[in-house]
């Protein structure tokens, strides 16, 4: 997988460097395609009545599509040095900290970033792995936590 | 609809059919993620880094996942009522990437169901292989699912 890389910036990253920043706006045309895409088809992810009568406030995001919004922005910065660089990823996980209420008509604009939060650790295999770790904010308030990427270096 | 049925803990579904891998299918979950990278969309980029075709988005495999567990999930004699369910958590351990025309055989593990206060935890581990029976991902999710009185 060294073939093509540029310079592989996880030999020398530093705790703290921040590797990952990118905004996203999530609408309603994003969640309707990102039911299609993943087959995720929860009406509460669409249907305003539906998800106030399940204690919802209204229609709000796919948790997933906020997970795999994050995932883009870091594989991206990934293949930026590195063609094959998904393949780094070793494991990606998150939980879901607060549901993202999404409006009818306007967007709102999600926050994501990424730093180097470890170093020194192993994927299963034992090869040498960094940790990212990631956040997604609305309003400037986490909606995911413990977001954190193994990837090798 | 009653509780979640906890005595399922340690069964395994493998009833669903082969998840098969399209071109157009990994471009729209790319499109929809942001993910921008050409390898998601272009044979010859994917190619050229040495990928056999276009290469799903990091998060694909919850399509794959989530098309499997709704054989437990949906189950009416599981006991969870999808109205009353939000998504607690989620893990990818990734053996290699998934890419375009691959068939991609599961197995849902219900690793754990768990009631703490007015919710049940309900964690499952789906196990994706491919025809030859190699692993290509595992995904964890964990449900958590309101009582009745919540």
């Amino acid at each position: 997988m060294s073939a093509g890389v540029a310079e592989n910036p996880l030999v020398s990253a530093a705790v703290g460097d921040v590797v990952v920043e990118r905004e996203v706006e999530v609408s309603r045309d994003r969640l309707v395609r990102y039911a299609s895409a993943s087959g995720d088809f929860n009406p509460i992810h669409y249907n305003d009545a539906f998800a106030q009568s399940v204690g919802l406030p209204g229609v709000i995001a796919h948790g997933m599509l906020t997970m795999g919004v994050v995932g883009g922005a870091l594989t991206d910065w990934l293949e930026s040095w590195d063609p094959a660089g998904i393949a780094r990823v070793a494991r990606y996980g998150t939980r879901f900290a607060r549901p993202i209420p999404v409006p009818a008509l306007e967007s709102v604009r999600v926050v994501v970033t990424g730093t180097v939060g470890a170093l020194g650790l192993a994927d299963d295999a034992g090869a040498p792995c960094v940790r990212v770790d990631l956040r997604a904010t609305l309003d400037g308030v986490s909606v995911l936590a413990k977001t954190q990427a193994l990837v090798r270096v | 609809m009653g509780d979640v049925d906890l005595s399922r803990v340690g069964s395994v579904f493998t009833g669903t059919p082969a998840y098969e891998v399209t071109r157009r299918a990994v471009a729209a979950f790319a499109d929809v993620t942001g993910a921008a990278s050409p390898i998601h969309r272009d044979p010859a980029a994917a190619r050229a880094a040495g990928f056999s075709d276009v290469v799903a988005p990091v998060t694909f495999a919850v399509a794959v996942a989530q098309e499997a567990e709704s054989e437990y999930i949906a189950d009416p004699a599981s006991g969870i009522d999808f109205s009353r369910v939000v998504h607690a958590d989620e893990t990818f351990t990734h053996h290699r990437p998934i890419v375009a025309g691959e068939s991609l055989s599961t197995a849902v593990h219900v690793d754990a169901i768990t009631a703490r206060g007015g919710l049940t935890l309900v964690t499952t581990r789906t196990e994706i292989s491919d025809p030859a029976g190699e692993p290509v991902a595992s995904v964890v999710s964990t449900l958590a699912v309101r009582g009745a009185d919540a």
